[in-house]
C-alpha cells in the first residue's frame, strides 16, 4: 500500500491544506499572539530567577498547547463539513486515511512551523550564559511528540461537528482532562490502584519525562500509540459519512 | 457506462432510494429528473462513492462502486449540487491541486489547466480567491474540476440551478461538447434543458423511477395527447356549439380573447384523430374566419407533470 504515489497523494493534500491555513489570517494572528504570549510568560519569571535554563519554558509549554493546538485543529473537518467541501474531498481518488493524514501532516507542519519560531528563546539564552543544549533538544523533541498527539485528538474531535467553536472548546476540554489526569495532584487523591494508569494517560506526565531529557522508549510508546488511536478514530468518523 | 441495480438506501426510517434501476450508455448524455427530495442528488452521491447503498448496487465500467471505489473515482468527474469549493484558494492554486490528486503527469498539468481555462471560460478569474467570484463562475470552477482529468464519466448534480439565462446556454453547450465522447449523468428540474441537451431521460419521484426513455418517447406515452390552437373570428357560443358538432372533438376551451369577436380556443381531439381538416371546414361553413392555427404536442412540462403528480 505504502508505494510513492499513495505518498505523493498524501503530500499533495498536506500541501493544500498548509495553503488553507496560510491563505488566511487566522493563522498568522494564532502564531503572533502564541509566540508573544510564550515570550512574555519565560521572560517575565526568567529575569528574576536568573539561571539559563528553559526548565520554566517547558513547564509553560503544554499550558500553551492547550489552546494553541485546538485552535489549529478546529477548522480542519468542520468547516470541510459545514462548506460541503468533504463530499469534493471524500470523491477524490483518495482514500480516507489519505484524507485524515493529509490533515495531520499540515497541522504538524503548522505546529513544526511555531515550534522553529521559538527557538529565539534558547538562543537568546545561550547567549546570556551558557544553556544546556540535551535537555533542550529532548525537551522540543517532548514538545513534537505531545503537540501531535494533541494535533490528533483535535482533529477526531473536528471530524464530529460542523461547528468550529464547538470543536475548539471540545477540543480544549478533552485536551485538558488528557493533561490533567497525568498530574501529581490527582495521582496523589486517586485510589490506589488506579494512580499508575492515571499516570501513564496523562500527556503531561510522559512530556515531564522527556522534558528532563530522559527519553524513555515507554514515553515514545504511550505518544505514538495515542496519535495513532485517534488519527484512527478520526478516519473511522470519516467513513460513517455513508 | 453505468450500470445502476436495485439501488436502495435508507437513512434513518426515510427511504430516500426504494430498489431504482437504470443504465446510462456509453457516449450519452442522461438527465435526471425527479422534484426535489425525490433522491436524485443520492443516487449520484452513490455512483460518486461519497455514500455507500443499504442495498443494490452501482457499476461503472463494469466495476462495482463498492470494491472499486478509487479505481471509478479516477475515471469519474464529479460536480455536488452545492458546488463545495475550497473558498480561501485562488482559482488557479484550486485547479492545480485537483490536477495533482489526480494525477495528471506534471508536464501536462499546465496543458490540462489551460484546457479547462478555455473551454469552461475563466480566463478573467483565474488569480481571483473562489470566494469573490459570482455564482455562475463558481459553476464554471466546479465544472472545470469536473473534467480537468479528462474522466469517461460525468456526474452533474444540478449543473444550471443559480445561473442566468445566457450562463445556463453556456453551460449547456459545455456539456453538449463534453457529452460527445464521455458518458454524461445530470440532474435537473429545468425541463428545457432535458430537451435541449439529453439523449435520455430517467424520471424519479419518491425514491423511484416513474418514466424513463428519450424525451420524443417520453412526450409521446404521456398520452400522445395533441392539443390544436385556433384563433377565429367569429360569434363565441356559436362557433363553439357548431365545433363540438365534430364527433371526434373532445373539449373546447375557450383560452384567450384578442379584440372584439376574435378568440383563441383549444381543441383537444380524441387520440389519433386529426380533426384540423374538419374544423376548418366549419369554420368556412360558417363564414367565419382563422387567423392562427397550430398543434401542439405535449411537452416535457406535461409529462412531468403527468408522472409527478
Amino acid at each position: 500500500m505504502l508505494d510513492k504515489d499513495y505518498l505523493k497523494k498524501i503530500y499533495i493534500l498536506t500541501k493544500k491544506e498548509l495553503m488553507g491555513y496560510f491563505n488566511s489570517p487566522i493563522a498568522y494572528i494564532f502564531i503572533g499572539v502564541f509566540l508573544i504570549v510564550l515570550n512574555w510568560l519565560f521572560f517575565n519569571s526568567f529575569f528574576i530567577i536568573g539561571q539559563a535554563n528553559m526548565r520554566n519554558y517547558f513547564s509553560l509549554l503544554p499550558w500553551m498547547f492547550l489552546f494553541l493546538i485546538p485552535a489549529i485543529t478546529m477548522r480542519s473537518w468542520a468547516e470541510e463539513k459545514l462548506s460541503g467541501t468533504i463530499e469534493f474531498l471524500l470523491t477524490l481518488p483518495i482514500n480516507d486515511w489519505q484524507a485524515v493524514l493529509g490533515k495531520f501532516f499540515a497541522a504538524l507542519t503548522f505546529l513544526g512551523i511555531t515550534l522553529v519560531l521559538t527557538l529565539t528563546i534558547p538562543y537568546t539564552i545561550n547567549s546570556l550564559g551558557n544553556a544546556d543544549f540535551g535537555p533542550i533538544i529532548g525537551s522540543y523533541i517532548g514538545a513534537i511528540l505531545m503537540g501531535a498527539a494533541y494535533l490528533s485528538l483535535g482533529l477526531f474531535i473536528s471530524s464530529l461537528t460542523k461547528n468550529q467553536i464547538i470543536a475548539f472548546v471540545m477540543a480544549v476540554a478533552i485536551s485538558f482532562i488528557f493533561f490533567f489526569i497525568g498530574n501529581d495532584f490527582i495521582i496523589s487523591t486517586a485510589p490506589q490502584g488506579l494512580a499508575p494508569f492515571f499516570k501513564f494517560l496523562g500527556i503531561g506526565s510522559h512530556f515531564d519525562n522527556i522534558a528532563r531529557g530522559v527519553i524513555d522508549t515507554k514515553d515514545i510508546i504511550y505518544y505514538i500509540s495515542f496519535i495513532w488511536l485517534f488519527l484512527w478514530l478520526n478516519k473511522e468518523i470519516v467513513a460513517l459519512r455513508k | 457506462m453505468i450500470r445502476v441495480n436495485n439501488l436502495s438506501k435508507t437513512i434513518g426510517d426515510i427511504k430516500i432510494l426504494d430498489s431504482i434501476s437504470f443504465e446510462v450508455r456509453d457516449g450519452e448524455i442522461l438527465g435526471f429528473l425527479g422534484p426535489n427530495g425525490a433522491g436524485k442528488s443520492t443516487t449520484m452521491k452513490i455512483i460518486t462513492g461519497f455514500w455507500t447503498p443499504t442495498s443494490g448496487n452501482v457499476e461503472v465500467n463494469d466495476l462495482n462502486v463498492i470494491e472499486n471505489s478509487l479505481k471509478i473515482r479516477e475515471k469519474l468527474g464529479y460536480l455536488p449540487e452545492t458546488v463545495p469549493l475550497y473558498d480561501e484558494m485562488k482559482v488557479y492554486e484550486y485547479l492545480k491541486f485537483i490536477a495533482e490528486i489526480r494525477s495528471i503527469p506534471p508536464e501536462k498539468i499546465k496543458e490540462r489547466i489551460k484546457a479547462v481555462i478555455d473551454s469552461c471560460g475563466l480566463e478573467k478569474v483565474i488569480k481571483k480567491p473562489i470566494e469573490e467570484l459570482s455564482k455562475g463562475y463558481r459553476q464554471r470552477v466546479g465544472l472545470a474540476q469536473a473534467i480537468i482529468h479528462e474522466p469517461d464519466i460525468l456526474v452533474l448534480d444540478e449543473p444550471t440551478t443559480g445561473l442566468d439565462p445566457n450562463q445556463i446556454i453556456e453551460i449547456r453547450n459545455l456539456i453538449k461538447k463534453i457529452g460527445k465522447d464521455k458518458t454524461v449523468i445530470f440532474s435537473t428540474h429545468i425541463l428545457s434543458e432535458v430537451q435541449a441537451t439529453c439523449d435520455r431521460v430517467v424520471i424519479i419521484k419518491n425514491g423511484q423511477i416513474v418514466g424513463q426513455g428519450t424525451p420524443t418517447e417520453l412526450t409521446r406515452q404521456a398520452g400522445g395527447q395533441e392539443i390544436i390552437y385556433v384563433k377565429i373570428r367569429g360569434p363565441q357560443e356559436i362557433i363553439k356549439e357548431k365545433l363540438k358538432e365534430i364527433e371526434e372533438i373532445e373539449e373546447i376551451i375557450e383560452k384567450d380573447r384578442e379584440a372584439g369577436d376574435i378568440f383563441g380556443y383549444e381543441i383537444q381531439p380524441q387520440t389519433g384523430t386529426d380533426v384540423r381538416e374538419k374544423l376548418s371546414m366549419v369554420v368556412m361553413r360558417n363564414n367565419w374566419s382563422i387567423l392562427e392555427f397550430s398543434k401542439k404536442s405535449a411537452s416535457m412540462e406535461d409529462v412531468f407533470r403527468e408522472l409527478t403528480k
